[in-house]
């Protein structure tokens, strides 16, 4: 049980040591079964299933090969287009914004003072249901033309007739959605900050450094660890929005298509008319893009993210 | 430079004396009662901004609906319960306690499946020495980036040809199956910190680990499986697109997809009773979150940190 390299002498394993990794084998197979038939077929199984009818018109009847035509007329759809561009941007401006949110409140939550537990909590909360129906209703109702928003905005004589149905402003209320639930990334940053050191920030303080000086030098290299895996967490993650998306625009992207975001015409394609084989072809794009953005935030992340033990 | 060095201060190789922080903090502290106001004025504005959604929310359910457009202020002369009674009544005829029963079933399954599959992988993973370990963990890790919507199209195919279209099996049957690796990861991560002595000794013993699992590391988990109970129910209380795909009859709606028919139903825009039902849709939420934020906030400071 305790050896784990193979003997280097010709000699083969004593048989009772044989026996006894043969035994570790069977039963480590026997606890991942439930996971392994989950795997298999939920997740590998759908997903080569998935990668084939993206290769045909399958629409629930009936399955003829197609060759590239949804990859190819995925260029040719001014709706997916649009549909990459609202997300794309999205993507862009939400996860920067809400991670730099979460970073500065979680230095300022990283203090000795009375009250912060409750900062805290009231600050994490929203993370919790930020994506709900429930929140997308609210959120719905706090934008239209003359609710909370708008009313408060036109004491200051800004009249913006409402954010819902005005395609301009359908970007900035879904990423002020994505702001408010700025919470979870924060207690993440904060649980981070919290293992840093104070005597380096001692250190550079003696040495005449200034509070900004001590973030880059001391907050960014210690925290990038954690940085990239907030970083790499809320991408994805933003590529995926649905719920809120779907209630907010009546399921259909509107005003204008402004709010199709990408699941979600992935989702009327598919399951509003039953094109199956272009939303598979849609989904493994998407697959093909986080992978892309996985792969390319590890390669860079060797240039600044510095794990603890590597360079101190 | 002073290189005093007091018996308690521990050796260590930062420059910094114990003089030195104490300087440091006896200055911090000069310029922290006038600080300290500026603190929690800041912070105290930014929670008012961060929970207005959450205020706003109650008070406007509370609101005639004329009154919702058309003011910043939560308050009204004309309070009353009669959006809940609204929203109580339900939606084409299915009461509004059938959506809250479907759910609490739906959520309460999810809870006690991913649970119990996920400790088990997970000390597979953790805790067994066999062949392929690495790889499938290494794949596990990877589904856990995997957009589900790439498998999205061919599981909705399987259930509907197995009939479980209209069935809360097609919304169960994952939980049961450790598909959540988000929770299987959690609880490896716990149990890497667990010292192994206690379960060795028992091998050694001669206890098996079916054995091992059940009497000796389930009891040590506890912390660790309630946190995942309680981010499982939260996250299936609030699931909307698998309701959405596997349930077409309002009798087996869940309460996002009753809230979703609500709003579609209520086309003239009733603002009040909409912000009502979704009200009383986040109750549960609202309360595990009060009763267990120790075990949330615990549980997502953990995950980034070993990861």
């Amino acid at each position: 049980m305790t050896t784990t390299h193979p003997p280097a002498t010709l000699t083969a394993p004593r048989p009772s040591q044989r026996r006894a990794r043969m035994r570790e084998t069977i039963a480590g197979y026997a606890f991942l079964l439930p996971w392994l038939l989950g795997f298999f077929l939920l997740t590998f199984g759908p997903m080569v299933a998935s990668l084939y009818l993206s290769f045909t018109d399958y629409d629930l009847f009936e399955a003829n090969w197609v060759g590239l035509d949804n990859y190819t007329g995925l260029f040719s759809d001014p709706r997916y287009l649009k549909s990459v561009q609202v997300t794309v941007t999205y993507v862009l401006i939400s996860t920067p914004v809400k991670l730099v949110a979460a970073l500065l409140v979680a230095m300022l939550l990283n203090a000795r003072r009375r009250g912060l537990g409750f900062y805290r909590s009231a600050f994490y909360a929203p993370s919790l249901v930020a994506a709900s129906i429930s929140i997308a209703i609210v959120w719905k109702a706090m934008f239209v033309d003359d609710a909370a928003v708008d009313s408060f905005l036109q004491i200051f004589g800004i009249d913006t007739g409402g954010w819902v149905g005005n395609q301009d402003l359908t970007m900035p209320m879904f990423v002020l959605l994505a702001l408010w639930s700025f919470g979870g990334p924060m207690v993440i940053f904060l649980a981070g900050l919290k293992q840093v050191p104070t005597e380096l920030y001692e250190a550079a303080e003696m040495d005449g450094a200034g509070a900004f000086r001590r973030f880059l030098t001391i907050t960014v290299p210690m925290m990038s660890p954690v940085i990239f895996f907030n970083l790499l967490m809320e991408t994805i993650g933003a590529f995926q929005v649905f719920g809120s998306a779907f209630i907010i625009s009546g399921g259909t992207g509107a005003p204008a298509d402004s709010a199709l975001f990408y699941t979600l015409y992935l989702y009327i394609r598919g399951f509003t008319d039953f094109r199956m084989g272009y939303a598979s072809a849609m989904a493994w794009v998407l697959v093909v893009v986080v992978g892309v953005i996985t792969v390319l935030l590890f390669k860079t992340s060797k240039g600044w993210v510095h794990y603890q033990g590597d360079s101190r | 430079m002073t290189t005093t060095l007091t018996d308690a201060t521990p050796p260590t190789s930062s420059p910094v004396t114990q003089e030195d922080s104490d300087r440091l903090r006896q200055q911090a502290q000069g310029r922290s009662r006038l600080g300290s106001v500026a603190y929690h004025a800041f912070m105290v504005v930014v929670s008012l901004v961060v929970l207005y959604p959450a205020i706003w929310m109650v008070f406007s359910s509370t609101k005639p609906h004329a009154e919702i457009l058309g003011s910043v202020s939560p308050f009204s002369p004309n309070a009353s319960f009669d959006n809940y009674l609204t929203a109580l009544q339900g939606i084409g005829g299915v009461s509004f306690w059938t959506f809250v029963w479907n759910s609490t079933f739906v959520a309460v399954v999810s809870v006690v499946a991913t649970v119990a599959s996920s400790a088990v992988t997970a000390y597979a993973f953790a805790r067994i020495d066999f062949r392929g370990r690495g790889l499938w963990f290494a794949v596990m890790l990877g589904t856990l980036l995997l957009p589900f919507h790439v498998t999205m199209i061919p599981q909705y195919i399987l259930f509907q040809r197995l009939g479980l279209i209209n069935t809360f099996t097609a919304l169960l049957i994952g939980n049961f199956l450790a598909t959540s690796a988000f929770h299987v990861f959690l609880i490896v991560q716990f149990l890497r910190g667990l010292p192994r002595e206690l379960d060795e000794a028992a091998r050694i013993d001669g206890a098996g680990h079916l054995r091992v699992f059940t009497s000796i590391i389930l009891p040590l988990l506890r912390p660790a499986l309630i946190t995942v109970a309680i981010f499982v129910f939260i996250s299936t209380w609030n699931e909307f697109m698998g309701p959405l795909l596997y349930l077409k009859r309002p009798d087996l709606y869940t309460l996002p997809i009753a809230l979703r028919l609500f709003v579609d139903q209520t086309t003239t825009s009733d603002y009040g009773a909409q912000v009502a039902m979704a009200v009383l849709a986040l109750i549960p939420v609202a309360i595990f979150f009060f009763v267990f934020q120790r075990y949330l906030i615990d549980g997502v400071a953990t995950q980034g940190l070993k990861g």
